[in-house]
């Protein structure tokens, strides 16, 4: 069962002309669990994310999914594997409603006097709500628009709206990089509560603090390269940090930095 | 604007007493009507009504044919604007609109007068050069990604050169209404199709009965002063309807929110926001066209000059309807009402003492304040913000 891997980056790598974007990193997501993403800038997060989403085809070794070999040739053919990413610019549109935003691209559609095809706003406006509130959000009105929303809510309507339409893993990049403290760990839950309805996720995130609580392992990435990949069982906080900030080197800075933790 | 709503919503679980959630304040009817984005321009239609109401009320300009007179003007506008106002609702502008009418009534025109066409074949000439033309606009946009305001800039040039120098070319003169023994009108008239749906006006028995009753004015020989409603103006009431309908309650008008809202998102989402635009563009071409045929029956001439400025007048009545300039925002309803104070103002003024210059600057002006207006109910009700 712990192997049953539902995504596997076999030794991929990816090159941008001379740039080693990515050089034999492999990844592996089991069934259920959250998979934490860290690295600093520039460590590869973005090309990993966006081979795992189809808008890259590696340039060496495989991806596989349920372990069958695939080459996503568009994002929409990852989304119909049920693999969604959540970007962080989030994709809603803020002058519209939740339900709006919801469906937006997969409007609910009823006959209007038997012929007359119109969007089912009732149904949209309920679903959205009933969806949003098993994740633990409770909209005020589904007909709000979405720029009333807190950043932390907006996150969570857009990973609700995707684990709607069918997404069996999530790849989430940085959901709690512009929130306050709170809102994170209004994300942190629905992360929780993802990973309990059998979804898996990847979550992407350069702060360990997040990761920590949250995740089942852990893959680190510096500079292109896979530093490995650690369960919780076998690795403190304070080892994930050493070896996402470069070990030693960031030691010594923090010494000069008194009581400075990140 | 923190929010914890998970917190929230686990004490509403735990203590299913507090059903409602105490975050949510009750907001009045009257702030949601403001939060609609034609409250503007419905609020700018009863203050201009006033206005005329006591600066001219016993001019005639509220009785039936007054009234017919400044409806003319308004649905005329109000035929474009529902096209422009669309189109704006997802992001673009159309800066070609008025040359296209000119452009358009040639093309209905010259194959009737000079080519022996029939006129209901002109009409679907007209038409359906002007959707080719403003798909091409759209693809540009989409293709090159520049701004329409430029591409569609290149159009408002093209197309009104086009016309004057096709005209010249093809006629000898810039204004045709007739060549030897064919005369437009006639012929329009002649036309059963062309002439039922575009010349003339719709319930002309209902108003001579009026007139027979003493109710509105009548002419010497016993019919009604006013004709009847003007075909221009079921048009701009049908077409405001159809495009109201199709941006609230159909598919197609999540789709236009979303592209001008954030034209990445909806691509994400799957949303095909090239045709969506493409689409748009037609559809304002058309209703140009539309404007150019029902111009052209009722003048019965057709001018390569005709539709001046009528670009800006759309975007004008757009932008006081509560359309965003950006784009995502905006109402058709709104659109029209902006129609109707354009109509109110230009034809009220001349009833008026006022002199007739005034009316610009009054729109300018009405512009201006349309847009403030617009930008405060959007932050201050839409958004909730201060």
């Amino acid at each position: 069962m712990s192997d049953d891997l539902i995504l596997h980056l076999d030794n991929v790598s990816k090159y941008f002309g001379p740039v080693i974007a990515l050089s034999e990193v492999t990844l592996a997501l089991r069934r259920g669990e959250v998979h934490c993403l860290l690295g600093d800038n520039g460590a590869g997060k973005s090309t990993l994310i966006k081979m795992l989403a189809g808008v890259y085809i590696p340039d060496g070794g495989e991806y596989r999914v349920d372990g069958k070999p695939v080459r996503f040739r568009s994002p929409r053919e990852a989304l119909d594997a049920g693999i969604a990413t959540v970007y962080q610019d989030l994709a809603l549109v803020p002058l519209m409603s939740v339900a709006r935003n919801f469906f937006m691209g997969r409007e609910p559609v009823r006959r209007l006097f038997g012929a007359l095809p119109v969007m089912d706003h009732a149904l949209a406006e309920r679903t959205a709500a009933e969806r949003l509130a098993e994740m633990g959000i409770r909209v005020r009105d589904a007909g709000q628009l979405v720029g009333n929303m807190s950043g932390g809510e907006k996150q969570c309507l857009a990973i609700a709206r995707a684990i709607h339409f069918g997404a069996r893993v999530l790849i989430l990049d940085e959901p709690t990089a512009a929130l306050g403290v709170k809102q994170s760990v209004n994300v942190l839950k629905l992360i929780a509560r993802a990973r309990s309805r059998g979804i898996s996720v990847i979550f992407i995130t350069h702060n360990v603090n997040h990761a920590y609580p949250i995740g089942d392992r852990f893959t680190l990435l510096n500079r292109g390269k896979s530093m490995g990949t650690h369960a919780k069982t076998d690795v403190s906080k304070e080892a994930v940090l050493d070896m996402m900030a470069g070990g030693a080197e960031m030691k010594t800075l923090m010494h000069d930095l008194d009581g400075v933790t990140i | 604007m923190t929010l914890p709503s998970t917190t929230a919503a686990a004490a509403v679980a735990a203590s299913p007493a507090t059903a409602a959630d105490e975050r949510l304040r009750a907001v009045g009817a009257w702030r949601r009507l403001l939060g609609r984005p034609e409250s503007g321009a419905l609020s700018g239609a009863v203050l201009v009504f006033l206005l005329f109401a006591f600066s001219a009320g016993g001019s005639g300009m509220f009785s039936a044919e007054g009234i017919v007179n400044w409806g003319t003007v308004a649905g005329f506008l109000g035929v474009i604007a529902v096209g422009a106002a669309l189109l704006m609702v997802a992001g673009e502008f159309d800066l070609s609109i008025g040359s296209m009418i000119g452009f358009a009534g040639m093309l209905l025109a010259v194959p009737c007068l000079y080519w022996g066409w029939p006129v209901w074949l002109a009409v679907l000439f007209a038409l359906a050069v002007a959707c080719t033309l403003g798909a091409l606009n759209g693809w540009l946009v989409v293709k090159t990604g520049l701004p329409s305001f430029i591409v569609t800039l290149a159009f408002y040039f093209v197309l009104r050169g086009l016309s004057l120098a096709l005209s010249v070319l093809m006629t000898g003169k810039t204004i045709v209404s007739s060549n030897g023994a064919a005369v437009l009108s006639d012929l329009v008239a002649a036309d059963p199709v062309v002439h039922s749906l575009f010349q003339g006006h719709v319930l002309t028995g209902a108003f001579n009965a009026m007139a027979h009753a003493g109710l509105i004015a009548a002419r010497d020989d016993g019919t009604a002063l006013a004709m009847g409603i003007p075909k221009v103006v079921v048009w701009w009431f049908a077409l405001t309807a159809v495009g109201a309908f199709m941006l609230a309650r159909m598919r197609v008008g999540n789709w236009i929110l979303a592209v001008g809202g954030d034209p990445n998102a909806a691509k994400n989402v799957g949303i095909p926001v090239g045709r969506v635009k493409i689409g748009l563009f037609m559809l304002t071409a058309a209703c140009a066209a539309l404007f150019a045929i029902l111009q052209v029956a009722d003048a019965g001439s057709a001018a390569a000059d005709r539709g001046l400025q009528k670009e800006f007048e759309a975007i004008i009545a757009a932008v006081i309807g509560g359309c965003l300039l950006t784009g995502g925002y905006g109402s058709v309803i709104g659109a029209s009402l902006g129609a109707l104070i354009f109509g109110v103002v230009q034809i009220g003024i001349g009833y008026t003492s006022i002199d007739n210059n005034w009316y610009r600057v009054f729109l300018g002006g009405m512009l201006l304040v349309a847009v403030l207006f617009n930008n405060y109910v959007r932050r201050r009700v839409a958004l909730g913000r201060r």
